[in-house]
């Protein structure tokens, strides 16, 4: 667990991950809280925790569990898009303590499958080759699933185009139109007038 | 984040034997940046480890950003303003915490979704070469040939994903632009056209006294 950051006591901070359908995606995190008398990270805060929210592209919630000060949440896509996950501490203290702060460590794995560290330790060079195959496979299956995700999205992306381009031209069909009647009405009701008034 | 052949989650018993402390990890993640916000990243870092540090702006504004990246006595290794994309390889020349930080400072409005790829070390072998009495075998060279073929198939797959989503948030930017536009223009149309014509009749309507009768 070596990438970290700072948070502020409440703050919720969230991470992004664009993901095809089916895909497990496992997060570890590790909290320490920082100690204004010590001047330093504690390595352990008791009583701390982080509530994790997952919430999918549809704006439902997947998950939504409070952990320890270190823990490990998982879970699997169903559909395929922008998931969100979010981290938040339930300190429940007031803002009184300026200065306090959190490190957050976050390491956040994307589509494993595989990697069982037993069969490693097996001497036999079929079983080592075995587990490597294997592990390639769950890659090409990875790659196949992003790449059916990466077929939808250029599909959304293509109607999005085409629908800007037709938006621009019925507005050019439009505007013409509006000008030419509102030409026409203005100078019919001003003829009008003026020959009601008898300027003309 | 994608898992890099073994990197991450590697069997970790396996690196300690090595006398050079590789410890390989990749962490990969997109998270958005308010305006006027800074976010930054930490990482323990040791010496002679080659890392690559690679970011992209993916959603907001001009799609750009500052980046800056600090070694553990405050030494800048990379400074650049307003970039869209940029990837930065260096050698870690002391042990200790390397940061790096995100800055939206210079954008009033606009949050930027930026996704950033911190790679330390090199990915370890995928057949370890210390009980070996003879070479790989074909099967095991097969096997390392593939491995490292899927990784940059993984790696571009990445970038064209990235890509596709920043041209596609500026397609959708672009539609909205467009369908604002002409429904304020229409309005606009109609109420400056309508609005002469009211304007030009009451010029003649009020002062009756100063009206020239033409033709009497």
């Amino acid at each position: 667990l070596a990438l970290y950051f700072h948070s502020g006591e409440r703050e919720e901070k969230c991470i992004i991950e664009d993901i095809p359908t089916d895909t497990l995606v496992i997060g570890n995190y590790k909290v320490q809280r920082w100690d204004i008398h010590k001047q330093e990270f504690l390595e352990s805060a008791p009583g701390l925790g982080m509530f994790v929210t997952v919430t999918t592209p549809s704006a439902e919630v997947l998950l939504s569990k409070l952990y320890g000060p270190q823990g490990t949440f998982s879970f699997t896509s169903h559909l395929s898009g922008e998931h969100i996950i979010c981290l938040q501490s339930n300190s429940t203290r007031f803002i009184a303590f300026a200065g306090s702060k959190l490190r957050i460590h976050l390491d956040i794995r994307v589509g494993e499958h595989f990697l069982d560290e037993s069969v490693v330790q097996a001497k036999d060079k079929v079983n080592a080759v075995n587990f490597r195959l294997e592990h390639l496979i769950e890659q090409v299956h990875h790659i196949s699933k992003e790449q059916n995700y990466e077929r939808e999205r250029e599909e959304k992306f293509r109607k999005t185009s085409e629908e800007t381009n037709s938006n621009i031209l019925w507005w050019a069909i439009v505007q013409t139109l509006i000008l030419i009647s509102i030409g026409i009405w203005q100078i019919k009701s001003l003829r009008d007038f003026f020959i009601s008034k008898k300027l003309v | 984040m994608l898992l890099r052949g073994s990197g991450t989650a590697g069997p970790w018993w396996w690196l300690m034997p090595l006398l050079v402390a590789c410890a390989v990890r990749a962490s990969e993640i997109t998270f958005e940046l308010p305006d006027n916000a800074k976010q930054c990243f930490y990482e323990e870092i040791v010496q002679g480890t080659k890392c690559t540090l690679e970011f992209q702006v993916i959603t907001g504004g001009h799609y750009d950003v500052d980046c800056l990246l600090e070694g553990p006595d405050g030494a800048v290794l990379y400074k650049e303003m307003k970039k869209q994309y940029d990837s930065f390889t260096f050698t870690a020349s002391r042990n200790g915490t390397y940061k790096f930080c995100f800055s939206n400072e210079f954008s009033t409005f606009t949050h930027k979704t930026v996704y950033f790829d911190f790679q330390v070390g090199e990915d370890p072998p995928l057949f370890p070469s210390e009980n070996r009495a003879t070479a790989l075998t074909q099967m095991e060279s097969a096997c390392v040939s593939i491995h490292e073929a899927l990784k940059s198939v993984i790696d571009y797959q990445t970038h064209f994903r990235l890509r596709e989503a920043q041209g596609r948030s500026r397609a959708e930017d672009l539609n909205s632009r467009v369908a604002y536009w002409s429904i304020g223009e229409a309005i606009i149309l109609l109420v400056v056209s309508i609005g002469q014509v009211f304007l030009l009749k009451s010029f003649f309507s009020d002062k009756r006294t100063t009206t020239i009768h033409v033709g009497s």
